[in-house]
């Protein structure tokens, strides 16, 4: 027994949920870390692009000459240079344009030896336009006599989506209540702090790299290739820390193939960077949306039906955005049991501004109805039938094992505890009476507490054939870990939670793993940051290939111990005797004595993790994740009946969150989205006149900051989901889905009246408080 | 347009430069004298991701601040916090705390919550929230921050050294 061995023994500990820092805090801290946005590559040239800055109109010519002439500039381009090869989910959109159908179209784009030369070049180019009437609503788009916005889509229809469940006759028939209104979701967008930038270079065999934020560096390759007209395979994705995405980048977008083809043009590396006036013009919305509800309810309080009819503004092109139906039907026919679904949802071109994923995927919009619907049945319950609101939710709670419509599988599902765990903690039942009951009463200041729950996918979303993530790990002789994974990481934590399971596994410090997952020539594939899905998925994908390195070494230290692998583990460092914690070898000694022997033994190892679900198909029946979480939010807010300012007090959540991983990096996930959803209730809002967006800076869009944020109480209830990585399920996105109809139910509380409209502004606080004394007097 | 010979010095080390009269400090930082750590977010005051500090303790926003204004001031960006190898006791709160998911904003946000330390080393949650109020965070909701500033307050109150780091 080797001395460093002898009287060592580890007892056998867990990291799995406790507090663990993110890798790359510490470099983020002191300003080491480059960003995409800082990065400057040798000859590099900076692009820039020319927005068309009207909605509609043919280019009836464009003089570059001026801009060329100018000393610096080195290429000018436009239409007529780039490929005719499109971009977007239906291939209806190029990277720049010959005709123009949004504010934010890309017209032409230069390429300079410094931002303020191709600043100046952009300036001295002379477009000739001839406006055209547009289209500038879902409503207009429909109309008989309304312009057509893309060629190959006549009557301006694009993406439709339907799901029908029972028989909604005889259900509506059956109902004792009926609830029918209409939401109408607004437009919001990311605003991630570091604006969109792209930084494209040619080698000399043709094939590109390009330094992106994107989000899907897999897919990426896919979508972009057919805009350069080369092959997806001559595409490296590298991809720098990038200063926040939330799904804007889940798509490629014009100004990526344009700094491409500058790259390709002028043989030098070229660089697109937005200011931010630019990034609120030419970024993804939110898909915004109206929505038709209708949902019936028995004088029991049992759910009968919902039906939705879900009118889309397209806008100009189609992005990820009018794709969201997808998940709003899951949420029609999966938030509480409902057994008859009606679900239909229309996209209409238009000549706005286009939308793409934006974290919630059309469960924020969707939520915001369904959550407000169930808050006006335990009102009217509770009225007419003195039944408790809570019990109205618990009977319509699904439970573990059963199935929705469309046949989503809710395996582990504890959806009554978060209503109970939340309820009790907020002492939700009693406030509410007495706030109801001090609605009516004269004073300014008015409380309010709100309930809201929904559902959302948690264990991925099989859009894609695939819904996998690939993972190599590797150790050194010095029991180093490298984890090359294809999950990316854009500021969510999946850095730490990776470290943290190969450490749980190989009992080797979080510090001693490097994840390497920023470059697709190194990486395995994966299908992308989006749905919730990264820990659930990329989790699983990192324990089964620890698990296999861990084997391979339990294998060779029973040889050499005469024991079982079975009676050994790893722990500290070390290789020790299961039982007892007794130390059998030092890690690093095992790995160099497996190394070098004559048969050498690496430990190099590899996994594909496939989640155990479906496909989501065309008829939308399909258990299309490996599992589901619930979420409730308890709101509790005080209006200003004088200035229509609603402030959140204080937020009480409950979510199901299979098993705690990181502690800490899950409550940083928690708080982040529950802002996201804050900022969409109250204040967030672009605003558009005929297509052209009136407020791009953040002083006239107005993203929460620190005085808004409410305290937070978070409860985690632990489902232990079979197939997450030790019980886990994904949790990112419900924060976001379920305070905004939360707050609405809190200020219906305070003030008697209903926001079907976000975001809940003062001044449209304000009015409607007005407009409701004017009436009542 | 008319161009100006200054003198920065920026984290301790003097750098002379020759400015156009329209460059902002953010941009002579950035691009000039290669301090990336300094971050553009929106370049209109708005956003706080260009905050640097000034002779020590005054927070301005780079990109509002005119390099030809600065000659002969003294700059400290987050690169140059750190003192014989350790971490400013802010950075090291940020890191502990979790107050830190994509960090564009951390640099302005580390050097913003100095500032407010040096002008009141033990604040309440209130003032807190009201001194980073000109400082956007889209990834945190803002609580790991706060609860990162009390516990550099603590760090700072609890020893001898000054916010500043002095």
């Amino acid at each position: 027994m080797a001395e460093d061995v002898a009287f060592k023994h580890i007892e056998k500990t867990s990291l799995i949920g406790k507090r663990i820092k993110k890798p790359d805090a510490p470099a983020k801290a002191i300003g080491k870390t480059r960003y995409i946005n800082d990065m400057v590559l040798p000859q590099m040239l900076y692009g820039k692009i020319l927005h068309a800055g009207r909605p509609h109109a043919e280019i009836i010519s464009i003089d570059t000459s001026e801009a060329e002439k100018l000393a610096g500039v080195h290429l000018v381009i436009t239409a007529k240079d780039t490929p005719d090869l499109k971009l977007g989910f239906v291939k209806d959109n190029a990277p720049l344009k010959s005709k123009v159908l949004c504010e934010r179209d890309e017209v032409a784009a230069v390429a300079a030896e410094s931002e303020a030369i191709a600043a100046a070049a952009i300036k001295l180019i002379k477009v000739s336009y001839k406006d055209l009437p547009g289209v500038f609503s879902a409503k207009d788009g429909l109309k008989k006599d309304a312009p057509q916005i893309q060629e190959n889509f006549p009557g301006n229809k694009s993406l439709k989506f339907k799901f029908k469940h029972g028989d909604l006759a005889e259900a509506e028939a059956g109902s004792d209540i009926i609830l029918d209104h209409v939401f109408n979701v607004h437009y919001v967008t990311h605003c991630c702090m570091g604006t969109s930038c792209a930084i494209a270079d040619f080698d000399h065999n043709g094939k590109l790299t390009i330094y992106s934020q994107t989000q899907y560096p897999y897919n990426y390759k896919m979508d972009l290739a057919p805009a350069l007209g080369i092959d997806p395979g001559d595409i490296r994705v590298i991809q720098p820390t990038t200063g926040g995405s939330f799904g804007a980048k889940l798509d490629v977008y014009p100004y990526e193939p344009v700094a491409a083809i500058l790259a390709q043009k002028t043989g030098r590396p070229v660089k697109v960077l937005f200011d931010r006036e630019e990034e609120f013009i030419n970024s993804p919305t939110r898909q915004p949306a109206a929505i038709h509800l209708r949902t019936g309810c028995t004088s029991d309080g049992i759910l009968t039906f919902r039906s939705a009819d879900v009118l889309m503004d397209n806008g100009a092109y189609t992005s990820w955005g009018p794709t969201v139906p997808v998940i709003m039907m899951r949420t029609v026919s999966g938030h509480y049991r409902v057994p008859v679904i009606d679900f239909k949802a229309q996209a209409v071109y238009s000549n706005n501004a286009y939308a793409g994923s934006f974290r919630g995927y059309g469960n924020v919009q969707m939520t915001y109805a369904t959550a407000q619907h169930m808050d006006m049945f335990a009102e009217e319950l509770s009225e007419k039938h003195g039944m408790d609101p809570i019990e109205f939710h618990l009977k319509n709670a699904q439970k573990s094992g059963e199935v929705t419509p469309q046949k989503s599988y809710l395996r582990e599902c504890v959806l009554a505890e978060c209503l109970t765990t939340a309820a009790a903690a907020s002492d939700y039942v009693n406030k509410h009476k007495t706030y109801t009951e001090a609605c009516t009463e004269e004073g300014r200041y008015k409380r309010g507490i709100g309930l809201a729950s929904s559902i959302h996918n948690a264990g991925g979303a099989k859009i894609h054939k695939s819904d996998g993530c690939g993972t190599i790990l590797k150790m050194d002789d010095y029991a180093r870990v490298t984890v090359i994974t294809g999950a990316s990481e854009i500021g969510q934590g999946i850095d730490a939670v990776i470290s943290q399971i190969v450490s749980e596994e190989l009992g080797v410090p979080p510090e001693h793993v490097t994840l390497v997952n920023n470059d697709s020539d190194i990486g395995p594939w994966d299908v992308g940051v989006h749905a919730s899905r990264t820990t659930f998925i990329a989790g699983n994908g990192a324990k089964r290939a620890a698990i296999k390195a861990k084997k391979q070494i339990l294998a060779a230290a029973s040889k050499q111990a005469n024991v079982t692998a079975e009676e050994l583990d790893l722990r500290g460092g070390y290789v020790v005797q299961d039982k007892d914690g007794a130390a059998v070898i030092r890690l690093d000694r095992m790995l160099r004595q497996m190394h070098f022997q004559p048969t050498p033994d690496v430990v190099m190892v590899s996994d594909y993790y496939e989640p155990n679900s479906e496909l989501e198909g065309k008829d939308h029946i399909s258990d299309h994740s490996a599992a589901y979480s619930h979420a409730v939010h308890i709101a509790e807010v005080v209006v200003d009946t004088y200035t229509g300012e609603v402030k959140v007090e204080k937020v009480t959540m409950a979510q199901d969150v299979g098993r705690v991983i990181n502690r800490m990096g899950l409550e940083a996930q928690m708080e982040g989205g529950l802002a996201f959803g804050l900022g969409f209730a109250l204040s967030e809002e672009m605003i558009f006149e005929e297509g052209r967006l009136l407020n791009p800076s953040f002083r006239d869009y107005k993203v929460p900051t620190a005085p808004e944020m409410p305290e937070i109480e978070m409860h985690f209830i632990e489902s232990d989901c079979e197939e997450g990585p030790y019980g886990a399920k994904g949790i990112a996105e419900l924060p976001t889905i379920v305070i905004a109809p939360a707050i609405a139910n809190a200020v219906y509380n305070a003030t008697g009246i209903r926001f079907l409209n976000p975001p809940m502004s003062p001044e449209k606080v304000a009015r409607a408080i007005w407009e409701k004394k004017q009436a009542d007097s | 347009m008319k161009k100006h010979a200054i003198t920065l010095t920026v984290n301790g080390e003097e750098r002379d430069l020759i400015v156009p009269s329209n460059r902002t400090l953010l941009d002579a930082l950035r691009d000039d004298l290669g301090y990336t750590d300094t971050k553009y977010g929106c370049g209109t005051g708005e956003c706080g991701a260009c905050t640097i500090l000034v002779d020590g303790m005054t927070t301005i926003n780079g990109c509002l601040t005119l390099a030809a204004t600065m000659n002969g001031k003294s700059i400290t960006t987050a690169a140059g916090l750190a003192r014989n190898g350790h971490l400013h006791p802010v950075q090291e709160a940020f890191i502990e705390n979790d107050a830190i998911q994509c960090g564009f904003c951390t640099p302005g946000m580390v050097l913003k919550t100095i500032s407010l330390l040096d002008e009141n080393p033990r604040p309440t949650e209130a003032e807190i929230r009201h001194g980073l109020e000109g400082n956007i965070c889209r990834c945190t909701g803002y609580t790991k921050i706060v609860e990162a500033v009390q516990d550099a307050s603590r760090r700072i109150t609890g020893s001898n050294v000054s916010a500043i780091g002095e």
